[in-house]
């Protein structure tokens, strides 16, 4: 099942390997802020949100991809979980 | 003439024409109310003292409430000076600081943090609210203050062209922005030149991607306004949503586009362009930085019927030399196309270390002279004129552009690269010195160098090689989070190396070329 641990562990995941390219994660919580600081910036939000899309089945608008709805672990992990609950990681019911 | 002038002619002869329509809101303003409440905006500063040649301050979210600030400065006889309210609050307050505005037109969400800032500089400018940046709450504002103290109707200030309109900062490697000081005459030159160059229609609607504090806006509104055409602003949030901006483009109609080729970059790997009718686009002009060839050809392969132009310059010149790409790009081309031929207004050369012309197809520092190089930078004469060559008995003052070109055989420059530590980011100026300014205020840094590294999908990736003493050893995070409290987001490096200490070379300087491979 999709649920929020699975979730925040795959979204931690992609950001520290794919985007951070295997920094020391030091002190990247589910609180720090990532949109806000430039951890993330433009162009890796955007392959963020692909990721998500890919990983999760879903669909982000447009409007969603900004620090209110993705600047935190926690929140992405939130968007997530509102957007595939009900179903599983494949999209099954 | 002035700048404001362009406005004049679509006043009088289509009042009721949409000059301005909000991309966040789709509110439309049409010329007579935006003539209207620039009128208002300069009874406003005259009433409060603003006299010819002072410097206003500009702190405002992207809408036509800035356009008719804007505009509202020029004819008070003033010239208006954009903070980038995305940056931190610091260094608005210091540019504000530095080239001593006599007043800023704030919105509220951006005030206390400005008064906090300006207040440890030691001074506050006269502060004209808005609750928001809408033209509705402008002109709320400007009620509320005549209601206190009418504004007297006046008269627009006679100016000459060689008055200041406007000052820019850009990046600075001292540590601090410096203010590009440009003149009526200066942007008319290229508004006029891009009149006739690209013919803009009273139909066109221009988009306005670039916020209001970057050069390439001087060609989204005047230019338009002039023409009688109509400006899409674009909210900086907006700005970076690809399929939002894909969708803006659709849903407005526009015709003419202009932005840094790291947006269309954007919506070309992540607008679903192909769900998007982007048919109304005609011209599609880019600026600021390189273009990588295959991201281009990416870009026209979803929208192949429009004009594509690459134009060139700096913020002391505006656009100095320009090149339409071909209608087909072919396949195998990786190379970047040209930076063209000089702009028929201006006059160029290219100049070996010494200022001495060098032959066609040698290496050599671009220089540009004519109407659109600027006036200098602000508050910095020696500054100013090192940036110029020294004079060549031709009466003509020219802008040593700091890169590196080759005229080649067809006649048009190729660019070649910098001749300092300046990089393009997005389109921004870059100057890796202020970075490690910056760096070096960080507690236990004992050494910061800053190196940037070519990247085929970004362009560039800016990284930042730290000494720290002591023992504790700051995490990325903590780094990410200081810098982007301190400088602007673009700015930010995107990856942090901590050493004991810095290389070396043998005369004990920073070693770059070492920190370039590491």
């Amino acid at each position: 099942m999709g649920g929020a641990p699975r979730i925040e562990q795959s979204v931690r995941a992609f950001i520290l390997n794919d985007i951070l390219e295997g920094q020391d994660p030091g002190e990247l919580t589910d609180t720090t802020p990532l949109l806000s600081t430039a951890i993330l910036d433009s162009m890796a939000t955007l392959k963020l949100v692909l990721f998500l899309e890919k990983e999760f089945s879903i669909s982000i608008d447009a409007a969603e991809v900004d620090a209110a709805h993705l600047d935190t672990i926690e929140l992405i992990t939130q968007l997530v979980r509102g957007k595939t609950a009900g179903t599983g990681p494949d999209g099954s019911a | 003439m002035g700048l404001h002038n362009v406005l004049d002619e679509a006043v009088r002869g289509r009042p009721t024409h949409t000059a301005i329509i909000e991309g966040g809101t789709a509110q439309r303003v049409d010329y007579r109310r935006l003539g209207r409440l620039s009128d208002r905006v300069r009874d406003r500063l005259i009433a409060i003292g603003v006299e010819p040649g002072d410097r206003i301050g500009l702190c405002l979210g992207k809408s036509a409430c800035g356009v008719a600030s804007m505009l509202g400065i020029l004819k008070a006889g003033a010239a208006y000076v954009p903070a980038d309210p995305m940056a931190p609050a610091a260094r608005g307050a210091y540019v504000h600081h530095d080239c001593t505005v006599k007043a800023t037109i704030i919105e509220r969400r951006f005030e206390a943090a400005y008064r906090e800032e300006s207040g440890k500089l030691g001074r506050l400018p006269d502060l004209i609210v808005v609750e928001a940046s809408s033209v509705d709450h402008l002109e709320a504002s400007l009620d509320e203050l005549d209601l206190q103290s009418p504004a007297r109707r006046g008269a627009t200030v006679d100016t000459a062209e060689q008055d200041l309109a406007y000052i820019l900062y850009t990046s600075g490697s001292t540590g601090t922005p410096k203010g590009v000081m440009l003149s009526h005459r200066n942007a008319l030159d290229f508004v006029d030149w891009c009149s006739s160059t690209f013919e803009p229609q009273p139909s066109d609607i221009f988009s306005s991607h670039a916020p209001f504090h970057f050069d390439l806006s001087i060609f989204d509104l005047y230019v338009a306004l002039k023409h009688g055409g109509t400006i899409v602003l674009i909210p900086a949030e907006l700005g970076k949503e690809p399929q939002g901006l894909a969708g803006l483009i659709a849903q407005h109609r526009i015709s003419i586009w202009y932005s840094a080729p790291s947006t269309l970059n954007m919506m070309a790997q992540f607008g679903r362009l192909q769900e998007h009718d982007l048919s109304s686009l005609r011209m599609v002009l880019f600026a600021g930085e390189v273009f990588p060839t295959i991201r281009l050809r990416s870009f026209k392969q979803f929208v192949p019927a429009p004009r594509y132009f690459n134009l060139y310059g700096p913020t002391e010149t505006n656009v100095c030399t320009w090149y339409e790409i071909p209608a087909v790009i072919p396949e195998e081309r990786v190379e970047p196309y040209p930076i063209g031929k000089t702009c028929s207004n201006l006059e160029s050369v290219v100049v070996d270390t010494k200022g001495e012309p060098v032959a066609a197809g040698e290496e050599g520092e671009l220089c540009i002279a004519g109407g659109n190089v600027m006036l200098g930078y602000w508050g910095m004469p020696e500054r100013s004129s090192a940036s110029f060559l020294p004079s060549r008995g031709d009466g003509r003052r020219w802008y040593k552009t700091g890169d590196i070109v080759v005229l080649m055989e067809d006649g048009n420059y190729r660019y070649v690269g910098r001749r300092d530590r300046m990089v393009k980011r997005r389109g921004n100026r870059v100057e890796l010195a202020e970075i490690e300014v910056c760096l070096n205020r960080y507690p236990g840094v004992s050494e910061a160098a800053v190196v940037a590294l070519p990247d085929e999908l970004e362009g560039v990736r800016i990284k930042a090689h730290l000494a720290v003493g002591g023992v504790r050893r700051p995490s990325l995070v903590e780094l990410k989070t200081f810098c982007s409290q301190h400088l602007p987001l673009y700015m930010v490096p995107d990856t942090f190396t901590v050493h004991d200490q810095l290389p070396k070379t043998s005369t004990d300087k920073t070693d770059y070329q070492a920190l370039k491979t590491r």
